[in-house]
């Protein structure tokens, strides 16, 4: 993926980029709202990784004039304002995610991925499939293999969210915040257990798991076996 | 000079010369009116008097003529304290009178004339001051009768006499009457103003002193008493929180600072450094949380949040929050009841409420878990959303360890842990948040006894179905 970070501290700028190339992506860095803009006009970028606070043009301004030229390159905001209601602003500007910092950048990952993959397209699939895991969105159905797995609703949701990320990493703030629609953050690790509910319904007895464990990242449905 | 100055200043002194003036004019206006009035009374006694003697005199004129007129007059001029008398030819040759001396001309003109004259009987006579009447007799002699108006005016010297004297009195009086009220308020007023300075400089006990008197001062010293006690308490609030502050932030970040030296120090292999770096995450993950938890209390009292409100259904962020922790309550052999069944309409924020209910919902999983008994009915944990008058109740109910009654202030506060806790991990927040959070939608956070265990009630203002976000 082509990545354009837009961020005015030179440290946290290069720290990021660094770690993209490490994990494969290209990334390219913007010190200020003016430059930022100038690069991101020519739409070749997969996701654009914008501070909410930039000298020159500010976070939200950068991220209007872009949609108001039609560029729907999909935004992540960074802001050291973490609260609900700069959040909503921030959604609302035209950005598409929302991270505070201090974030970790597993969590920066993930979310990058997700944006990244969600241009690629795979929301119209009304049936996802993961190795012989078939989730049907039309129908509520979940099969592995044969045998019919009976969800509840929110297991459900939890499932297709995961199935819909197949194969990338998936965070338990993502998974709050998508399946959920919570943005605080719970005390005890509440998602955690409901993986582990989920996991217990779809791989116990199977000698292939889907459902895997990233550790200190997230979670990632992927078949183990290819 | 200048406390005197600052006495002249002060508003009680203002105030006490507006008075001043105020009442020098009302007195000046009501002696001036009696003295009028005194003055126009003794003109028409006079004129009375001397209207019936002229139609007395006319009658003997036309009886007996110019002739008996004359010995009339000259008869009764000469009585001592006469009114005054003149008979004059037409050519102003005086036949009989006591009156000398008259400006020229007046004799020519009619009517009442208030004029200056001087008595016959006096040869180096001042000149005095009358109320006369000329009359013109048909036959062309004059004729002149008036009073003297020494006595009015003796009378009328009192009364502007009486009004100087008091015009003296009232302004002595008012002056030092309002030099000595000035200082007095003056004394207390300085009085409170050291009292403050003090306090400015730092001593927050300080109290202004109260008269016990009851007056308008007093009520102003009472109600900034009141005020000075508040803001006390806040401040001692605030610096038992930064003293909170730096205790439950510089721990964790003397751990952090220890470990990573440690792990210079006495680290061998990579392993070693891993779980050093590793450590280190987890403790600056938890010291965000600490922070972004101060950062939220903080801006829910300041009340910040509160551009964010919607309509919701109370119980719906029930059934969420309880549908999110139930698994974790299961696994920890609790069950976790939800009873919200009827709409809760409620105004606010929906995010915040929910992490409130949650924040309740996670204290009753963690202290309730380690004192699950054989007993079933310790088990449970009840979360309710439900009207009550006017208000919407969110209700967690555990049958945990709960909080001592005595304790139940002060858990609400910023880091302050139960002894017995402790061992349990926890920021020591969640309860002030719960509390802030219910504070910014004009609720409150109750806590109760469940008979055993803990009732913790968020109470919020009923939001009403008709309200239109």
């Amino acid at each position: 993926m082509r990545l354009l970070i837009v961020e005015d501290d030179r440290d946290a700028a290069e720290y990021i980029v660094r770690a993209f190339r490490e994990v494969g992506h290209v990334a390219d860095h913007a010190a200020d709202g003016e430059e930022g803009l100038a690069m991101a006009m020519d739409d070749s970028y997969d996701v654009l990784i914008i501070d909410r606070m930039l000298p020159k043009r500010d976070g939200l301004s950068l991220i209007g004039e872009l949609r108001a030229k039609g560029i729907e390159t999909p935004v992540l905001i960074l802001s050291a304002l973490g609260q609900v209601d700069d959040r909503v602003k921030g959604l609302r500007a035209g950005g598409d995610d929302y991270l505070p910092k201090p974030y970790s950048f597993s969590e920066l990952l993930a979310r990058v991925d997700a944006l990244g993959r969600r241009r690629g397209g795979r929301t119209e699939e009304t049936v996802y499939r993961v190795g012989d895991l078939e989730l049907d969105r039309l129908s509520h159905t979940v099969r592995r293999g044969a045998e019919k797995i009976d969800l509840q609703p929110r297991e459900f949701r939890l499932l297709e969210y995961l199935m819909k990320h197949a194969g990338q990493v998936v965070t338990r703030t993502m998974l709050l915040e998508n399946v959920w629609d919570y943005h605080f953050d719970p005390q005890t690790n509440v998602i955690d257990v409901h993986i582990s509910r989920l996991r217990s319904k779809i791989d116990k007895g199977h000698a292939q798991p889907l459902l895997h464990t990233v550790r200190g990242a997230g979670y990632m449905v992927r078949d183990g076996a290819r | 000079m200048t406390a005197l100055g600052k006495l002249f200043r002060t508003t009680a002194f203002k105030l006490t010369l507006v008075y001043l003036v105020v009442f020098a004019l009302f007195a000046a206006f009501l002696l001036g009116f009696f003295a009028w009035n005194t003055r126009r009374l003794v003109n028409e006694q006079i004129v009375e008097s001397v209207d019936a003697e002229i139609t007395g005199l006319i009658t003997q004129y036309e009886v007996g003529g110019i002739r008996r007129l004359v010995i009339i007059i000259d008869t009764r001029a000469r009585r001592p304290g006469s009114n005054l008398y003149l008979i004059a030819t037409n050519a102003g040759e005086t036949l009989a009178g006591n009156v000398g001396g008259l400006p020229p001309g007046l004799l020519q003109r009619t009517g009442w004339i208030e004029t200056g004259y001087r008595r016959l009987d006096e040869t180096e006579g001042a000149e005095h001051r009358a109320l006369v009447r000329v009359f013109q007799l048909p036959s062309g002699f004059r004729m002149l009768v008036g009073r003297d108006l020494e006595e009015r005016d003796r009378l009328y010297g009192v009364v502007i006499a009486a009004g100087r004297w008091s015009a003296a009195i009232v302004v002595i009086l008012g002056l030092t009457g309002g030099f000595f009220v000035a200082r007095r308020v003056l004394r207390r007023v300085d009085a409170m103003t050291e009292t403050a300075q003090t306090i400015m400089g730092g001593d927050l006990s300080g109290r202004l002193p109260v008269a016990g008197s009851g007056d308008e001062l007093d009520r102003l010293a009472v109600n900034l008493n009141a005020m000075l006690e508040r803001i006390e308490a806040l401040m001692h609030g605030l610096k038992e929180v930064s003293d909170n502050i730096a205790h439950d932030l510089k721990t964790p970040l003397t751990r952090l600072r220890n470990r990573c030296e440690e792990a210079l120090r006495t680290g061998r292999t990579e392993a070693d450094y891993r779980r050093a770096l590793e450590s280190t995450i987890d403790e600056s993950e938890s010291l965000i949380r600490t922070f972004n938890a101060l950062l939220m209390i903080a801006r829910a009292e300041s009340g910040q949040a509160r551009e964010d409100m919607t309509d919701f259904d109370a119980s719906e962020v029930a059934r969420g929050v309880g549908e999110l922790y139930e698994p974790l309550a299961e696994e920890k052999g609790l069950v976790l009841e939800v009873e919200a069944v009827a709409p809760a309409p409620v105004r606010g924020n929906r995010e915040l409420v929910s992490q409130a209910l949650a924040n309740l919902v996670d204290n009753a999983i963690k202290y309730a878990a380690p004192a699950v008994s054989a007993d079933d009915a310790s088990r449970h944990i009840v979360v309710k959303a439900e009207g009550e008058g006017d208000r919407v109740l969110l209700t967690v109910g555990d049958h945990g360890p709960g909080i001592p009654e005595s304790m139940r202030r002060r858990v609400i506060e910023r880091f302050v842990r139960l002894e017995q806790s402790r061992s349990v991990p926890g920021s020591g927040l969640g309860l002030s948040l719960v509390s802030a959070v219910a504070h910014l939608h004009g609720g409150e956070l109750r806590l109760e006894d469940n008979k055993p265990g803990l009732r913790a009630i968020i109470a919020l203002p009923h939001g009403g179905p008709q309200r239109a976000g």
